[in-house]
């Protein structure tokens, strides 16, 4: 045998998992069954009605048209669409920019599967419930340091539900006032998350947006022209997608304050902040964090997570009810809130994802304040070498602050590349794949032309990090040889280049595989 | 200064020394100290975190969070009969084993080149919902019950162009102020009586309250206290002839015994898949959906993002894509989309997803009867009891309400003389219902054996 060639490190080889799996219907074989459900007691049956105590109206005449499978075949099914999908267990995550992908700790996740958690009711009473209470109550505090915040609440099961929570406090402190109606507008910043503009407009808030200025910050004159009395809050990420850190953030929550409006951080990109610098700090007067993005609990291909709301005392009598208290020797859920006509009421059932905030604990305890620091510090410093070698190439840019430091992430542009070569990021980002990358581009709309948006976070090494680099620089080469590679790609997915243009046919689309066999056979 | 960084910590593979100092050499810096140089020096923190110490091993971590959830005292290890919205049901080994696997918990927002499967079987949770539910378009889920019930009550407004809400009186309070929350200030909530005798939406009461400003009608079936909606079709058969659109909810494990909403006249159904192979985790299992008919009326409604079968450029193949995706919020319109989507609870879905798929027809049938005769049965044997009583007479799914008023104790004291016992009596409703007085609803569903309601009878009759 000859020597293992490991002269590149690109994965010219690899192919994703392509199973061909039929979709679950097709799978019945009538008769089959997945499971055996156990049946009420004889005496039990014997002594009751059961369904017979239905008016005609509420019994189910035809059963649901569910698949019949054998319980190995449904194991089979789900183990070959697990196997094709790639999970951060199984790739560099570096491509899904702004979503910090970050190693999501497998003990974490036997913890958050014990009975003692799993097979807990939250109507419980509270004596029977003090371990996850404490560990709630905890968090809380962790946050609370992490942050500069007086006070968080749980309830929030995602980053855009802790911005509605956000634009909810606002609203109820304006309300407490009675100036709820005159206090009407948000503003934020186009390259804040869409959810910080459309999440408070459910609140009924009119959204302003703001533009960067030619340092990639909000434009503070365009700022200072639409602070007013019309502003309830002003809503922003720092550093935003770009990766760049408002310097005159100060300048921006003074003035907000100065006109009686509130500031709201969301800190969806809080991985390269911890121990550096706080929320509080900077002027804000509530933020977010996700859980599942800078605290490590894994995003379970969308949730469930977490949108940690925390706000300064005067807004806590605002947050959703009940609030978790300790008073000395017991934890106990305090309802006081539910008393003031003001406040939220409530932003989700119960208390929010108990195993997501079990996990976070676990992972703020396996780091400790050192640790937490340590994962800002080399986050950033990924960052910054990525940054470096990108920016080395011909084809890459990054607009605004030449020359100095990003914090977590980046969003690049591939304006270059495409004005030569025709292959644009869309067509980068179907080929990456092929070398088993995930590669992100930007929200929508494009503000940044050709975009894209890494985030290294602090879990690749350093040879990972190289492996990505040299792969963007192999398709980068690729498009300039041969653009014409980049029409049909990917090659080595589990399915070739998506036809969408059916998508939004209303006679074509079809969202459940009922509606498929009534438009298509 | 205390020493800050954390080296050769195992997450962190670039905090190894040596690799860090070439990092920082490649960018022109000596010590990671000088990252940051863009945050300005007065709001940089000069001091370490005041947080506890890492431990020193991943088994010292493991050994301290046991020990705290030691102090939990889990419906495994005692009778459970709490429900209100989280239901203890069976969760088959199968579920479990499917939602643990690592590329579904550690997948998150990729392409369909990258995610195919997370995709697969997010269509196919739709379409095993729809099936349940007999509706033709059901949302990649949202948070929970409560989201799903104030989503789709938004949805049923825009459709109808109207700003006013009836919802049941007797509905959970916690999902009230959610939906409170989430349509104000635009849309006006407001509640219908019930029923004294059965508990179910006062009819007359109903027909007071709907005029020409109300776009939607809210209702469940079961309802929140347990008993089924006895009025549905005449409720929905009013909201329609007031031009109101009907919106109802149900419990999804029901569905296999009970007929599916649109047999009586709902146009958009909501719910909580938790109880489908989901562990109640505290009240983090939660996951909410939304359904409707294929009607772009509708269809363009959803806020959610909606996976749909796609063609692929290579002829017969398919694949999976959003349908409809300039709807949400993440596409191009922003704060002008349908409301807002992000992250929001799809493991718990395709965990649903997987529950359905091994239950099928016959399971799903099988676990409503047996559910349906367990609580009939319960509800019987307590309501002999000495001065307990059911509150109200209407026949109900797994939920139902004993009246302790005459009992001489209150709910409190009963229940922690049950719990004494490792027996976690019914939700107290005398914060929720005040009217109600002295009243606990109880959850009885497949899990519960013969033996175990019969110790809850002869519990509840020594306490009493």
């Amino acid at each position: 045998m000859k020597k293992i060639d490991r002269s590149s490190k690109v994965r010219t080889g690899f192919h994703q998992a392509k199973w061909d799996e039929p979709v679950i219907f097709e799978l019945t074989q009538p008769g089959e069954r997945g499971i055996l459900v156990n049946k009420a007691d004889a005496k039990v049956a014997a002594s009751v009605q059961g369904t017979k105590v239905l008016p005609e109206f509420l019994r189910r005449k035809v059963a649901p048209v569910l698949p019949e499978i054998s319980q190995p075949r449904v194991l089979r099914h789900y183990a070959r669409l697990a196997q094709e999908t790639l999970g951060a267990d199984v790739n560099i995550e570096i491509g899904q920019g702004t979503c910090t992908i970050k190693y999501s700790p497998k003990v974490n996740d036997q913890l958050a599967n014990l009975p003692q958690l799993r097979e807990m009711h939250p109507l419980q009473d509270e004596s029977t419930c003090q371990g996850i209470m404490e560990i709630m109550y905890k968090t809380n505090q962790y946050m609370c340091e992490i942050s500069g915040m007086d006070r968080f609440s749980f309830q929030p099961s995602g980053g855009s539900q802790g911005i509605l929570a956000m634009a909810s406090l606002v609203y109820s402190h304006f309300k407490a006032r009675g100036e709820e109606r005159q206090r009407n507008e948000i503003i934020t910043t186009i390259y804040s998350h869409p959810s910080d503009a459309a999440a408070p407009h459910v609140k009924g808030f009119k959204i302003i947006y703001l533009q960067p200025d030619k340092d990639g910050y909000p434009d503070y004159e365009a700022f200072k022209a639409a602070v007013g009395e019309h502003t309830a809050a002003f809503f922003v990420a720092n550093p935003e997608d770009t990766g760049v850190y408002n310097k005159n953030v100060l300048k921006f929550t003074k003035l907000v304050h100065e006109k009686g409006g509130l500031c709201a951080y969301d800190q969806a990109n809080a991985n390269g902040l911890l121990g550096v610098t706080r929320a509080r700090d900077a002027g804000f007067d509530m933020c977010f964090f996700n859980l599942h993005k800078t605290f490590s609990t894994p995003h379970g291909c969308g949730g469930p997570a977490c949108g940690a709301i925390g706000c300064a005392q005067f807004l806590e009598k605002f947050l959703p009810a009940p609030l978790l208290q300790f008073d000395g020797k017991k934890y106990y859920y305090d309802f006081q809130t539910t008393n003031n006509t003001s406040a939220i009421g409530k932003i989700r059932e119960f208390n929010g994802v108990a195993p997501v905030i079990l996990k976070a604990y676990a992972w703020i305890r396996s780091l400790g304040p050192n640790g937490l620091y340590q994962v800002a510090k080399t986050a950033v410093l990924n960052n910054n070498y990525m940054f470096k070698k990108l920016m080395e190439l011909h084809c890459v840019d990054a607009p605004y602050i030449p020359g100095k430091q990003r914090i977590e992430q980046c969003r690049y542009t591939l304006e270059t590349l495409y004005r030569e070569t025709g292959v644009g990021t869309a067509d980068i980002q179907r080929r990456m794949m092929d070398f088993g990358m995930h590669y992100w581009t930007s929200h929508h709309p494009y503000y940044v032309p050709e975009p894209m948006t890494l985030e290294p976070t602090e879990t690749p090494s350093k040879e990972d990090i190289d492996e990505y680099i040299e792969t963007l620089k192999y398709v980068f080469d690729e498009a300039y040889q041969n653009p014409k590679l980049f029409k049909d790609a990917p090659y080595r997915s589990v399915c070739h280049q998506l036809d969408e243009s059916n998508m939004d046919d209303p006679e074509q689309w079809a969202v459940t595989w009922r509606c498929y066999l009534k438009k298509f056979h | 200064m205390s020493v800050k960084g954390f080296k050769s910590h195992p997450y962190i593979p670039n905090s190894v020394p040596e690799v860090e100092q070439e990092m920082l050499r490649e960018i022109g810096l000596h010590s990671i100290e000088e990252l940051h140089e863009e945050v300005p020096d007065e709001i940089v923190l000069k001091e370490n975190m005041n947080l506890p110490e890492a431990f020193g091993s991943e088994y010292e971590l493991r050994r301290h969070v046991e020990s705290l959830l030691k102090k939990d005292e889990s419906c495994a290890d005692n009778l459970n009969f709490l429900g209100a919205g989280c239901y203890q049901h069976y969760v088959p080994a199968i579920c479990d084993e499917i939602n643990g696997k690592g590329e579904f918990l550690t997948a998150y927002g990729g392409e369909s080149y990258n995610d195919f499967g997370r995709f697969q079987a997010l269509f196919e949770f739709e379409s095993m919902v729809a099936e349940l539910v007999d509706m033709e378009v059901v949302n990649v889920p949202t948070m929970d019950y409560a989201q799903a019930a104030a989503s789709a009550i938004r949805m049923g407004c825009r459709v109808a162009n109207r700003t006013a809400v009836l919802v049941p009186e007797a509905m959970d309070r916690e999902k009230l102020a959610v939906i409170r929350n989430y349509c104000t200030p635009d849309l006006l909530i407001v509640e219908v009586a019930a029923d004294a005798g059965t508990g179910c939406m006062d009819l007359a009461d109903l027909k007071v309250k709907l005029n020409e400003n109300v776009g939607v009608v809210y209702f469940e079936n079961p309802a929140y206290l347990g008993m089924f909606e006895m009025n549905a079709r005449e409720i929905a058969d009013a909201a329609h002839q007031a031009g109101a659109q009907c919106v109802v909810g149900v419990d999804p494990i029901s569905l296999g015994v009970i007929a599916a909403p649109r047999a009586y006249g709902a146009d958009i159904v909501c719910g909580d898949v938790q109880p489908l192979g989901i562990h109640m985790n505290y009240g983090g299992g939660q996951c909410g959906f939304m359904a409707t008919m294929d009607d772009p009326k509708y269809v363009l409604e959803f806020p959610s993002r909606l996976f749909g079968i796609c063609r692929t450029k290579e002829p017969g193949e398919y694949a999976f894509a959003d349908v409809a995706y300039d709807r949400t919020s993440f596409g191009h319109l922003r704060d002008k989309a349908k409301e807002y989507v992000g992250t929001q609870t799809a493991l718990w879905g395709i965990t649903a997803g997987v529950y359905l798929a091994t239950m099928g027809p016959k399971g799903m049938q099988e676990v409503g009867e047996t559910i349906m005769q367990n609580a009939q049965y319960a509800a019987e044997r307590l309501a002999a009891l000495k001065n307990v009583s059911l509150r109200f007479d209407a026949p109900v799914f797994e939920e139902f309400v004993l009246d302790f008023n005459k009992a001489g104790k209150t709910v409190t004291e009963i229940n922690q003389a049950l719990l004494e016992r490792h027996i976690f009596g019914g939700k107290d409703l005398s914060r929720d219902f005040a009217d109600l007085g002295q009243c606990a609803m109880y959850c009885v569903t497949e899990v519960h054996t013969k033996e175990d309601i019969d110790t809850l009878v002869s519990a509840l009759n020594e306490i009493l």
